[in-house]
């Protein structure tokens, strides 16, 4: 196999996951920094 | 450290901090990959699978520096009852987790090529699988922890983070202590033995990486202390 398959692999993984965990990450804060705010205002 | 014990104080700082390491991280992950990509030379013995090393030892740092984070979390939270500390642990652990799953995937498929196999039993491949492990283990027992309602870790999860930290100089001195396929130690304290036309990449993917693992570790608290602020509040409006 070409080197550079096992390199695109590589970085096709690593900048993947990394995509999916950040944008996960920031869904959850802020999801619940908005129903916390939502909560706060209903108080 | 306690200055910033007080979530809402830690909130105000944290929350233009999480954008300013996000984007510069981004920045200097993307310019540190494409160079490594498509400016360095290839090595003269590896040729261009060597291109690896700019998202394998990032990776590799940021799975051990991770433990790291969680076992200090952790003696904070059991000798200083840091209140920050169980949140910071907890949040910590998956993108933790993740890098060190990269670490082993990147390393198997730098492995194939180079060595002629994507495994091998050897020290440094099994004690950072045994890190993966550990990881995996935290995670089940914060997550068990946060359903008592304390929104970080449980003090016998702190433990188990603090006691899985003897993993890691083992990791470190795995390639001086058994034989192994893995090079030796290629970047010390006193240099690297990588020719500096291959290595400077790695300073912009190692500083993009970690900044971009900072920023997602503050999202995760920030997630986890708004969950706490929204479950306080719905048993104050349960109790009427």
């Amino acid at each position: 196999m070409n080197q550079w398959a096992f390199v695109i692999g590589a970085y096709a993984l690593t900048f993947s996951g990394t995509a999916v965990i950040s944008i996960l990450s920031w869904r959850a804060m802020r999801s619940a920094e908005a129903r916390a705010r939502q909560l706060a205002d209903r108080a | 450290m306690h200055r910033f014990a007080n979530p809402a104080r830690f909130l105000k700082i944290v929350r233009p901090l999480t954008a300013w390491l996000f984007w510069p991280g981004l920045i200097l992950l993307l310019v540190g990959a494409g160079c490594g990509l498509f400016v360095t030379p290839a090595d003269y013995l590896q040729g261009d699978t060597v291109r690896i090393l700019y998202i394998h030892v990032p990776a590799a740092w940021l799975g051990m520096g991770g433990w790291t984070g969680i076992a200090v979390a952790a003696l904070m939270q059991l000798v200083w009852r840091h209140p920050l500390a169980a949140v910071a642990g907890r949040a910590i652990a998956m993108p933790g987790a993740f890098f060190t799953a990269v670490c082993l995937v990147t390393g198997s498929i730098w492995g194939r090529p180079t060595w002629g196999t994507w495994w091998e039993w050897d020290g440094r491949m099994t004690s950072m699988l045994v890190l993966f492990f550990l990881y995996l283990g935290y995670i089940a027992l914060a997550n068990a922890s946060a359903r008592q309602g304390n929104g970080g870790v449980s003090p016998v999860t702190a433990i188990f983070g603090l006691v899985g930290a003897i993993n890691l100089p083992i990791i470190n001195r795995s390639v001086v202590w058994w034989n192994s396929l893995h090079q030796g130690p290629s970047i010390t304290l006193r240099g690297s033995s990588i020719d500096n036309a291959l290595l400077w990449p790695l300073g912009f993917t190692l500083i993009g990486f970690t900044l971009l693992f900072a920023a997602i570790v503050l999202m995760r608290m920030r997630a986890i202390l708004a969950q706490n602020k929204i479950e306080a509040r719905m048993q104050r409006l349960a109790r009427g």
